[in-house]
């Protein structure tokens, strides 16, 4: 393992705290972690330990009360929505549990709404688009629509989706939980291949085997980061 | 991203047609209540109002009430003629009577006037000629009747040269007028008949002029000033003794009736795009809700809040200007239907009604999507996320 001098992601002491029914609920409590360029890396821990408020927080969904997080050198402070959904854009790939592709839109269309944020010109959206659709081995699907599709291959579709805009990190939330093991195993050696092309990869799951597969296992137990050894 | 926006809210409102097309129906009704109303009203203003003008907006009448002592003769109408504003001056004495031809009886309204009466009217004759100077003159006992009065007394059109009885004198016909087709004269009803002047004021047993009708050489309201002037220096000054009116002051007083009505009915359409701008608020709200998870998805992977308000935004401008676009054409149908039905009056959409018309659309589709739009665009992406509907 090679040891950059910019790490892709750099967090120190995060703190998130919820007020669930007048009551403060610690998610994470000074979690501290670096995840290096090209690495793939598994988040685990059981439901409850603070590992979906971490996804949030490396996906910018949200930001943490506490604590100094660097997004690819960026500090992501308390940014406002609409430069959060432009840092979500640019650096950021989605992959969820529940697909969550569009469904009145094609495969493409769905691949290239991204690109369409972005403001990209046509031509090279589909460009992406298709090199996206490609590397998934979805080509010859892109014009059906997500209920046409099995889970496999709409996860395909999300994958792609989460590429086209060559986003600093791949960001999966439980990627397989809603797929067969067969099924589940084509995506993760998706993911492999992903790897081995050099995208740096965060997998969250509460499943050890899965978190196994990766090169680097990190767990969540009470808000707090643990590396596995 | 303009195009593509459109896309994207045609594709939403393409995916639901009937409760979009529900929703459009607010505005299509408003449209039509709309641009029907105003574009009949215009219609039936514009009708009248070139009636009016056929009636010659270049005539002014006179009724004299009060004589003072010094009453209008057939001899001072020369005295007003001779005013260079002024064109030509007819009297008309009106006495109803009855006319007979064998048989055939009919009430008439007999017209006792002079040559200048048939070009200041601007009548049009059918058959024979119009009363002459030498007929007023000689108190000749000639008629003219109208094509309807002849008509219903000999039941043809070509009578010159025939006599009727009216009031038991014997008249010879020596013309009969084109049929007047206009409303005014469909409004005014009867027959009427012309005679001389002085035959008409020996029956009826009014030697003087009470009314007369005046027309201008060039400016008409010039030409009633000189007229009210002659007249008011032979009545002492007495602005009561007489009353003088012209067709352009009825037109006008038609023109700010018909203006203030359609502005009337314009009112109550825009009332009902209003009603139908809630509509659209209504089900904007109800398909936010039901697109909870598709805006949170479209804010994790990337779209601020500004592309969830526009996306929302043109929607609910697209259905509007949908709305208004079947609108217009359901309203084109509708007046061309009543144009072929009503037969004399065509009623066509003004290019200023379809404007008023989209533009109040696109105004109300803008105002009541924003509302539901602010609330997609406000929308936290986890929880967005995590909504299951």
């Amino acid at each position: 393992m090679t040891m950059a001098s910019n790490p892709v992601i750099s967090m120190r002491n995060i703190t998130k705290i919820y007020n669930v029914g007048g009551e403060e609920v610690r998610a994470l409590d000074g979690a501290s972690l670096t995840i290096q360029e090209g690495e793939f890396v598994s988040v685990v821990g059981p439901s409850g330990s603070g590992k979906s408020t971490m996804m949030n927080i490396i996906g910018c969904l949200d930001v943490a009360d506490e604590g100094e997080y660097l997004l690819d050198g960026q500090s992501i402070e308390q940014y406002s929505e609409e430069e959060l959904a432009r840092i979500r854009n640019k650096k950021i790939g989605f992959v969820f549990q529940t697909f969550n592709l569009l469904s009145r839109m094609t495969a493409i269309e769905n691949v290239e709404l991204p690109l369409i944020y972005q403001r990209l010109p046509l031509g090279e959206r589909k460009e992406k688009t298709n090199a996206a659709l490609e590397r998934v081995g979805l080509t010859d699907r892109s014009h059906h629509k997500p209920t046409e599709l099995s889970g496999g291959q709409q996860q395909r579709v999300a994958i792609a989706r989460a590429l086209a805009t060559e986003p600093t990190i791949l960001l999966a939330d439980e990627p397989t939980g809603n797929l067969d093991s067969k099924t589940g195993s084509d995506i993760l050696s998706l993911f492999h291949k992903l790897h081995a092309a050099g995208n740096t990869i965060v997998l969250i799951t509460h499943n050890e085997e899965i978190a196994n597969q990766a090169q680097r296992r990190i767990r969540i137990i009470d808000g707090r980061v643990w590396e596995v050894e | 991203m303009f195009a593509l926006s459109v896309k994207m809210a045609w594709s939403a409102i393409a995916s639901n047609k009937m409760r979009s097309f529900l929703t459009m129906l607010g505005i299509i009704i408003g449209v039509l209540s709309l641009v029907v109303l105003v574009s009949l009203v215009n219609g039936a203003t514009g009708a009248v109002t070139s009636e009016v003008e056929t009636l010659g907006n270049d005539i002014i009448s006179v009724t004299i009430r009060d004589d003072k002592g010094s009453p209008l003769r057939l001899e001072n109408l020369t005295e007003i003629a001779f005013d260079e504003t002024i064109a030509q001056v007819a009297p008309s004495g009106t006495m109803t009577a009855t006319a007979k031809n064998g048989y055939s009886d009919a009430s008439v309204s007999v017209n006792g006037t002079t040559a200048s009466y048939y070009e200041i009217q601007g009548l049009e004759l059918s058959y024979g000629r119009f009363i002459k100077t030498t007929d007023v003159d000689n108190s000749s006992y000639v008629v003219v009747l109208s094509y309807d009065a002849a008509d219903e007394l000999f039941g043809m059109g070509n009578v010159v040269g025939e006599s009727i009885s009216i009031n038991g004198r014997s008249f010879q016909v020596i013309g009969v007028l084109a049929e007047d087709t206009s409303m005014m004269s469909a409004m005014t009803g009867g027959l009427s008949v012309y005679v001389p002047f002085t035959v008409e004021s020996r029956m009826a047993g009014q030697p003087y002029i009470t009314s007369l009708s005046v027309a201008a050489t060039n400016d008409i309201d010039t030409a009633q000033t000189a007229v009210e002037n002659y007249l008011l220096k032979r009545f002492k000054q007495d602005e009561d003794a007489f009353s003088i009116m012209n067709m352009s002051s009825i037109s006008d007083a038609l023109g700010t009736i018909t203006s203030t009505l359609s502005l009337l009915l314009g009112g109550i359409a825009a009332i009902s795009l209003l009603v139908g701008g809630i509509g659209i608020m209504n089900i904007m709200l109800v398909s936010v809700t039901e697109r909870t998870k598709e805006i949170g998805i479209r804010k994790a992977i990337g779209a601020g809040r500004n592309s969830i308000m526009t996306q929302f935004l043109i929607e609910a401008l697209m259905v509007s200007l949908l709305g208004c676009i079947f609108g217009l054409l359901l309203s084109w149908g509708i007046l061309a239907l009543v144009s072929a039905i009503a037969g004399t009056i065509s009623f066509n959409m003004s290019l200023g009604v379809v404007g008023i018309a989209v533009g109040f659309s696109s105004c109300i589709g803008l105002i009541f999507g924003l509302y539901p739009a602010n609330k997609a665009a406000r929308k936290h992406p986890i929880e967005a996320l995590r909504y299951e509907g």
